[in-house]
């Protein structure tokens, strides 16, 4: 049943695109009024995707603003909607782009046209995949955000970008590729693409064989882990963030990392609630060890934005952990450190792109003493390091304490280990601020560098307040969450508690078996032999 | 039926079940007589008047549509699964006509004998996809055979058009008298070479004798080999990389779909209808082809820095793909193939006409590092041929994500009757398309990331490449965005061939009845 009849979604997914075509009728030298109305189009999309929380229900913990549309042959569906856990990632998105574009105004001289375009299209394909609830649209967008970010490394990109361009796309399509056959493996078992139907469908039916899941599960989460990325499979990460322009390591960093650790919580967990929890333990490890070794590697980084890259493969540790840990206060904790680590990180990397900007290199060496130069900067810079490094009562403290509590509450070892990541985060990051802003000015080239600008005190400055604003009304961003969050575990436990069906049927006689599609036809399966 | 006197009235009806081929040999003998009462400097109009035959031949398949049924003695089948197929193949010819006017002008041979053959290649692709028995699929087979040798080697003055000539003919001859002697074995142990026919009767013997005879499935070893051929699936795809090379690169924009198409629309005919009974022995030969193509194409096109003959090597891949949906030997499988062949006609056409521009004259511009900087040099035709590498990578939003999708999807459905074989063999298939990634983005990354290239200086886009190229690259994206009623098409021209599905208990249609109230909150 349509709970509202609202085409806010589509609008806020397609908006960006549509501004592409406005782009497009400009000149291509032009490039004052290409920066304006990309500014400007990210900007109204940032005002209409805030309409969301105008109408959106925080004590409803199912899907919102749904809009259901027959698309391609009966079975797959135009279906979108929003839930506490996507809402905030769909305004961290829209939060983010103007600041990416912003950040570019100066830096971006060559091809402008092409980059804001990019830009543009990657905002559409990542909303759409927070909103998608069709597994088939949800694949198209997930797709659709690999090419625009490609060419985003690969043309504006620094040394070595045609390496990280293309290790990037190969590293995350494979991923991806497993994940559609397995989309099309579950269309099998359960006749349809639309997600809630699907889980609807799993959780009412006999169980699959625990093979079958093991290895739908294992497709999903590699393209996920592949993405987040999840310890071993984590190093086209530095390259790609190293190499990216400052707007694309935003954008990398803030949202794209998130696809992932989304795709977790809104697919692995509630699809295939028995093999997360089979696998939990090694999941856990992995991303235990992806918190030590992210914060091990980014100390001794000598580059600076290689450093900040790391810091994103520990602090998405914490959010693996967070959501494998199955309790409330964990997957809370996990949903607001991503919106966390998207803000302070994508800050971070927009500092560290303005002295990229200034003096063209990452390497520390090369700095030293900032902050008598660039006593602004420097200042924003502390201040997002600190937030990124957990300092109550920014932001950053809020998520990887309610993740770490969570943790505890069900793995004590976990949360021991994993809070040596955050005393680590605090080495590295305090190190690299004093490596980088403190004592004398090393290097002669820097005495006469120019302080933040004013363009780049806004940027900064909004950052900031977003920071704090998170540190302070955090309750403001988890309550929203909780139903949603309450009622995914509700249905994982559920799930695992039904009592396992005797006759379950091998899987190899159930794929294609179409007749479960209806909970009617699905007893009458059940009671026959 | 096979009465010696026909009605008038049945002779018009059988008229118009062929339509589409009278017109397409209609115009080429219009050009064939034309040409010589033409100036040399003006024969480039005898290239307008095939292309209007093609388009008039498109027009005529609605004549064909209308009056579906068995022509000719039963030799002929016009159904919507032959419609589906005849659009494809005149349109990619259509594309091609486009794609040689200005190449022919370039390369300085301009003649009308290349179009003539160019629409009888079409007729006797027309007839393959149609025919419903062997002898007159041998005919069309050896009609589109005969004109693509020739036009392979049309580049008379340069060595490489000559090899590739004669290494089609000489292969190609091989294979067809594979697919005769095949033939006669059939016929040996059926009695018959209707296909319709051959089906009832192993079906008896089935039913008899509990199996096939083993030489009727000897037969069907054989025409394997000689179809397989033309639709380059391993171990019969090693012409296939020299002969698309050399071959002017309009005529491999042809080669590359057209008569894949067609074949492996008679293909599905003969497997499907006569050898449904035996789709569990043959199930396996197309499962070990399938993933050698696969692997042999896409390992194949990694090395190569001739854009040509990367693409040469990607087609083998497709057919890889395409043979994926065939296994699956239901008629989710049938639909999945035509619907696949659709996109790929238009993808591949587009990518060829993309490397004839770029060629220049002589094709000596076929290396990667000649399309460096061509992102930059002419942002259109870049745009374009990344549109149609992403579709062939199988990007979404793009007909080849649809195609390979429904490939996977019908290879899949068949897991009931085929077990884990079929999964096995989509994984592979999975894995083989981020192997192709790899080939299709260098392209792209030449195009965008690399210096441009000095060797290349660009050239005006003829307006009929730019109409070519825009309709392949509007169909490839129609077909990626809403291909519904092109994939419905493709699903009543598979429901239109006499095949059962596998058990017959639960078609495959029902199944994609999904609960259409898909609100349902968890």
């Amino acid at each position: 049943v349509h709970a509202q009849a609202s085409f806010l979604l589509t609008v806020i997914t397609f908006l960006p695109l549509f501004s592409v075509a406005a782009l497009l009728v400009l000149r291509s030298d032009d490039h004052v009024w290409i920066r304006r109305i990309a500014f400007a189009a990210s900007l109204g999309e940032f005002a209409v995707s805030l309409l969301l929380l105008r109408g959106f229900d925080g004590t409803d913990s199912g899907f919102q603003y749904q809009e259901f549309y027959n698309w391609i042959s009966p079975s797959i569906h135009y279906h979108m909607g929003v839930d506490g856990i996507s809402l905030f990632l769909v305004l961290l998105t829209t939060f983010l782009t103007p600041l990416a574009i912003l950040c570019s105004w100066k830096s971006i001289r060559e091809n402008v046209k092409g980059f804001f375009i990019c830009l543009l299209v990657i905002e559409t394909a990542m909303i759409g995949v927070f909103v998608s609830l069709d597994l088939f649209l949800f694949f198209v967008f997930w797709e659709l955000t690999l090419i625009p970010m490609y060419f985003m490394i690969g043309i504006w990109g620094h040394e070595r970008r045609i390496y990280a361009a293309v290790k990037f796309i190969l590293y995350t399509m494979f991923g991806s590729i497993l994940m559609l056959v397995a989309i099309i493996w579950l269309y099998h078992i359960t006749g349809t693409f639309d997600l809630p139907v699907i889980e609807n469908i799993l959780s009412n039916s006999a169980p699959m064989s625990s093979t079958t899941e093991l290895l739908l599960f294992g497709a999903f989460f590699l393209a996920f882990a592949i993405k987040v990325p999840l310890f071993p499979l984590h190093t086209w990460l530095p390259d790609a963030h190293t190499d990216a322009p400052t707007a694309g390591s935003v954008i990398l960093a803030g949202v794209m990392l998130k696809l992932g650790t989304y795709g977790m919580l809104r697919f692995c967990l509630p699809l295939f609630p028995a093999a997360a929890h089979k696998l939990a333990p090694i999941i856990g490890v992995l991303a235990i060890i992806g918190i030590v070794y992210g914060a091990l590697v980014a100390t001794v980084q000598h580059d600076l934005k290689r450093l900040v890259a790391y810091t994103s493969v520990s602090h998405l540790g914490f959010v693996v952990l967070g959501i494998f840990a199955f309790n409330t206060i964990a997957i809370q904790g996990a949903i607001f450190q991503m919106l966390n680590h998207g803000v302070s990180t994508g800050a971070l990397f927009l500092a560290v792109g303005m002295l990229y900007d200034r003096r063209h290199t990452h390497e520390i060496s090369e700095f030293g003493g900032l902050a008598t130069p660039m006593p602004v900067l420097m200042s924003f810079f502390l201040f997002v390091a600190l937030s990124s490094l957990a300092l109550p009562p920014l932001n950053g403290f809020i998520g990887e304490f309610l993740i770490l509590i969570g943790t505890f509450a069900s793995h004590h070892v976990w949360a021991g280990w994993a809070a040596s990541g955050a005393v680590l985060s605090a080495i590295y990051l305090l190190w690299a601020y004093q490596r980088v802003a403190l004592g004398e000015v090393t290097v002669e080239k820097n005495r006469d560098l120019p302080d933040a600008s004013g363009r780049e005190r806004f940027i900064l400055g909004t950052v900031a307040v977003a920071i704090l604003f998170m540190g302070i009304a955090s309750p403001y961003f988890t309550r929203p969450m909780e139903p949603a969050t309450n009622a995914l575990l509700q249905q994982m436990n559920d799930e695992l508690q039904r009592p396992q069906n005797a006759a379950r049927p091998a899987i190899p006689a159930k794929i294609g078996t179409h007749a479960i599609v209806l909970p009617a036809a699905m007893t009458q399966r059940q009671a026959r032999p | 039926m096979t009465g010696m006197t026909v009605s008038l009235a049945e002779q018009i009806a059988n008229l118009h079940r062929v339509a589409p081929e009278v017109v397409l040999c209609l115009f080429g003998m219009i050009i064939m007589i034309v040409d010589p009462f033409l100036k040399p400097s003006s024969r480039r109009a005898l290239g307008w008047i095939a292309f209007v035959g093609t388009l008039v031949a498109l027009a005529s398949i609605h004549v064909a549509a209308s009056e579906k049924g068995f022509a000719y003695s039963r030799l002929i089948s016009t159904d919507s699964f032959s419609i589906f197929v005849h659009v494809i193949v005149i349109g990619a010819a259509a594309l091609a006509i486009l794609g040689s006017l200005d190449y022919l002008d370039r390369e300085g041979i301009q003649r009308g004998e290349f179009y003539a053959l160019i629409l009888f290649a079409t007729a006797g692709m027309g007839i393959l996809a149609s025919a419903n028995e062997l002898i007159t699929a041998f005919i069309g087979l050896e009609i589109s055979s005969i004109s693509t040798y020739i036009l392979c080697g049309f580049r008379r003055q340069v060595k490489e058009s000559n090899e590739a000539a004669m290494k089609y003919f000489l292969l190609g001859s091989f294979a067809t008298a594979f697919f005769l002697y095949g033939i006669a074995m059939i016929y040996g142990s059926t009695g018959t070479t209707f296909i319709d026919g051959a089906k009832s009767e192993l079906e008896r013997q089935l039913a008899a004798n509990g199996h096939i005879p083993s030489l009727a499935l000897l037969g069907l070893g054989l025409i394997f080999v000689g179809l397989g051929f033309k639709v380059v699936a391993a171990p019969f795809q090693i012409y296939a990389p020299d002969v698309y090379e050399g071959a002017p690169a309009p005529v491999t924009a042809l080669l590359a779909s057209a008569p894949k198409a067609a074949t492996f629309a008679l293909m599905i005919r003969i497997f499907y209808v006569s050898f449904h009974s035996a789709s569990n022995t043959w199930f396996w030969v197309i499962w070990i082809s399938a993933v050698l193509t696969m692997f042999i194409g896409n390992l194949g096109a990694l090395v190569q820095t001739n854009v040509k003959r990367m693409l040469a090597y990607s087609s083998i891949a497709h057919a890889g793909y395409i043979l994926v949906a065939f296994a699956a030997s239901t008629e989710l499988g049938v639909a999945a193939v035509l619907f696949y062949l659709a996109a790929y006609v238009l993808m591949k056409v587009g990518a060829f006409l993309v490397v004839t521009h770029v060629g220049q004259q002589g094709e000596k511009r076929l290396a990667i590092q000649d399309y460096a900087g061509l992102g930059m040099k002419q942002p259109a035709l870049a745009a374009c041929f990344s549109l149609f590498l992403l579709a062939l990578l199988g990007l979404p939003a793009t007909g080849g994500f649809l195609g390979k999708f429904f490939a996977f999807q019908g290879a899949l459905d068949s897991a009931r009757s085929h077990g884990g074989a079929v999964i096995v063999l989509v994984v592979i298939a999975a894995i083989n398309s981020v192997i192709g990634a790899y080939y299709y983005v260098r392209v792209i990354v030449a195009m965008y990331f690399w210096p441009q290239s000095q060797e290349y200086v660009p050239t005006r886009v003829a307006p009929a490449m730019v109409f070519a190229l825009f309709v392949a690259a509007i169909g490839t994206l129609y077909l990626g965005i809403v291909p519904g009623r092109i994939h419905s098409l493709a699903e009543s021209a598979a429901h239109s061939l006499p095949v059962q599905s596998p058990g017959s208990n639960a078609p495959s249609n029902a199944s994609l009845a999904a609960p259409s109230d898909g609100n349902a909150v968890r």
